[in-house]
């Protein structure tokens, strides 16, 4: 998922580039390396995940602590014009005495995951005491392998008083056993009107031959296949291995056309302001950026057929020594006046519905408060499908199998 | 007693350079081997196993892939060593008194990430970039043209990335020719340029052997190039490993197909040695 600067920042476009979920070469041979001692070390077995049998015997064994490390995406939270201080973060300091480090380290779910999984699994600490992941394939197995602390629900009361309904109990982890979202955002499509000619309505219109060579597609095979499920009128979170094929065939039948002109990262913001694509798959908050920072033409739309919704989630990795303070922060966000601080910088998807009204009468930011694309009206909710659920690594395989040949070619 | 030490000298000297290459070479290698042949999935572990159905389904799969790598590779080595070897011998032949800052130039460009600069390309070369806008709005090509997405990008982008390791071994190589030996040809009636191909070049011919190494074994694996100026039919074996490893955590898919890449690479190698030369390869590579 992207995570971008407010607009007002010049180098917006060079912020970008740096922070783009691509890996580094340096970073790739870091990462195998890391993989491969692991396994090398670990005698390539089992390693005994689950040592916390009772994790309410834990939470009451925890001690408050004054500090905490907090790892999320680049360019994810409110920060001051100097680029040095968190509004929010400092405002948590002083009320709580709770002093945050926070970390601008993940760059991208699968890598991030191939840094700490190692660690985990030889059962020491990250160093992180709270983390964001996605709704993808690694969020389930971190909390497939129990390598997630369970919420203590009683000290997070706000998320109960303040969630919207898409973050509550989630295909992903049913009753906010682990997570609780830190931002949510919109897989639909974005075009360029001057470029396609004609308004778009539907996933269908990824598959006009009017547009051949100049369609964006994702990469991520999830998203890539999550919206071919959607074209075919079938809902994701539901869907069947045989619903999986079918949505395979109708992307060949894309690709054979010629009618995608790459399978983009998330570089396809640029291809598309650079006029190299007419119409792609797209995350709102980044259209939402572009038409901020000159890019007006740029339109994003909620398709007939849905919407892919993903979120972001806080979570507690094992092995943490402050996991009280993590907490505290969790149930601190939850709150309209946080939530909208860091809203009317981050500009995705709110979680804190009421922070609609703190961003419009106390922050005075109508533009933030009033757009769709920040506070989405229920009926664009009610578009928005979650991913489908990974059960088991078998079945990721599967998907992976199914999908991975139509980018591999 | 003492002619026994004598005898084994030679090889408690070169110890160090055994436990270096066991350390960075032999065991990382055996790992790979190891996890190629492995079963399982990341939630239960693996198990090392005579699972060598993986090379198989790596060959059957990913063959396109592999074909596709060794061709940009190949077309990227060749083109980089026509476009290197003149500078290298210009610089090397004419560069006077300014030769090392020809050559700090030429390695300018690396104070910039790899990255940075491909992206760069990537916005260079765009649809309504700079280069092609103004063609496009002069009707000089058609509006549909576009160099990105399309393989020659992919291997543009190699050969740019790989000019300066091919013009430095290469330089170097001219560098050591002695002059003597270039007059002595135009003494004996040589036209410049069968000196030229008679005798500067088989004197480079270290100097092509080394770049070669450098560059071919380099863009072969290369996948950023493949990733960013690529389009839908230019995967390479590098993005399959890459993806399979940090996307699909299919890690013996991965260490099966990084030790196919090297095998192949390594008869590769030994190819051009055989075919280029009857020196042996150390001769080569010194």
């Amino acid at each position: 998922m992207s995570k971008t600067t407010p607009p007002d920042d010049q180098n917006l476009a060079f912020l970008r580039g740096l922070t783009q979920p691509r890996i580094s070469r340096a970073d790739f041979m870091r990462g195998a390396a890391a993989s491969l001692a692991a396994m090398a070390l670990g005698g390539i077995g089992r390693a005994d995940a689950a040592t916390v049998k009772d994790w309410d015997a834990w939470w009451a064994a925890q001690k408050p602590t004054d500090k905490f490390v907090f790892a999320n995406w680049p360019l994810y939270i409110d920060v001051t014009s100097t680029g040095s201080d968190h509004p929010s973060l400092d405002a948590f300091t002083k009320e709580t005495g709770i002093k945050v480090t926070y970390k601008e380290v993940i760059q991208n779910n699968a890598p991030f995951y191939a840094q700490i999984a190692p660690v985990l699994k030889s059962g020491q600490s990250t160093g992180y005491d709270m983390i964001v992941m996605t709704n993808h394939w690694e969020l389930t197995e971190l909390i497939l392998q129990k390598w997630l602390v369970p919420i203590w629900k009683e000290k997070v009361p706000n998320f109960a008083k303040y969630a919207s309904p898409s973050v509550v109990s989630p295909a992903y982890d049913p009753g906010n056993k682990y997570t609780m979202t830190w931002q949510s955002g919109l897989t639909g499509i974005a075009y360029n009107p001057k470029l396609t000619k004609r308004e778009i309505t539907s996933f269908n219109d990824l598959w006009d031959p009017a547009f051949a060579g100049h369609v964006g597609m994702m990469n991520d095979n999830t998203e890539l296949g999550s919206a071919a499920l959607l074209k075919l009128g079938i809902k994701p979170v539901t869907s069947t291995p045989a619903d999986w094929e079918a949505a395979a065939a109708t992307l060949r039948e894309q690709k054979d056309k010629g009618l995608v002109r790459q399978y983009y990262d998330q570089s396809y913001i640029n291809a598309l302001e650079n006029g190299d694509i007419w119409i792609t798959q797209a995350w709102s908050g980044d259209i939402y950026q572009a038409n901020e920072k000159g890019y007006k033409d740029l339109k994003f739309v909620v398709p007939k057929e849905g919407v892919m919704i993903w979120h972001d989630n806080m979570c507690i990795p094992i092995g943490v020594t402050n996991a009280l303070s993590a907490l505290a922060w969790m149930n601190y966000y939850y709150t309209p006046k946080v939530a909208g601080i860091i809203e009317d910088y981050v500009n995705y998807f709110c979680p804190v519905p009421d922070a609609k009204a703190y961003i419009a009468d106390v922050i005075k930011d109508p533009a933030v408060a009033d757009s769709p694309l920040v506070f989405p009206p229920a009926a664009m909710l009610d578009k928005a499908h979650d991913f489908y659920a990974f059960k088991s690594y078998a079945q990721f395989q599967k998907w992976n199998s199914i999908f991975n040949p139509i980018i591999q070619a | 007693m003492r002619r026994l030490s004598r005898q084994f000298a030679p090889y408690l000297l070169s110890l160090p350079s055994w436990a270096y290459l066991a350390v960075f070479f032999v065991i990382p290698l055996g790992s790979m081997l190891g996890l190629a042949l492995a079963t399982g999935d990341p939630l239960s572990g693996y198990v090392i196993s005579d699972n060598f159905s993986e090379f198989s389904l790596g060959f059957s799969e990913y063959h396109a892939e592999f074909v596709r790598s060794f061709l940009y590779g190949s077309i990227s080595t060749v083109v980089t060593l026509v476009i290197a070897y003149p500078v290298a011998y210009w610089i090397a032949f004419h560069g006077g008194r300014n030769k090392s800052t020809y050559l700090f130039l030429l390695v300018l460009p690396f104070f910039v990430t790899f990255v940075i600069r491909v992206l760069a390309w990537e916005f260079i070369l765009s649809d309504q970039g700079f280069v092609l806008g103004p063609l496009k709005s002069l009707g000089l090509i058609p509006q549909s043209t576009h160099i990105l997405s399309t393989q020659w990008a992919v291997i543009g982008g190699l050969v740019y990335n790989s000019l300066a390791y091919y013009v430095m071994p290469l330089y170097v190589a001219l560098e050591k020719i002695d002059r003597r030996v270039v007059r002595a040809a135009g003494d004996l009636f040589a036209t410049p340029a069968v000196t030229f191909f008679r005798v500067i070049v088989p004197l480079s011919a270290p100097g092509i052997f080394a770049g070669f190494l450098l560059v071919f074994v380099t863009n072969v694996g290369d996948f950023v190039n493949a990733d960013i100026l690529g389009g839908t039919g230019t995967y390479m074996i590098g993005n399959v490993i890459q993806d399979s490893f940090f996307v699909n955590q299919d890690y013996p898919l991965a260490a099966c197909l990084s030790s196919m890449l090297m095998f192949l690479l390594m008869l590769a190698i030994f190819l051009y040695a055989r075919v280029f030369g009857t020196d042996t390869i150390q001769d080569y590579a010194t």
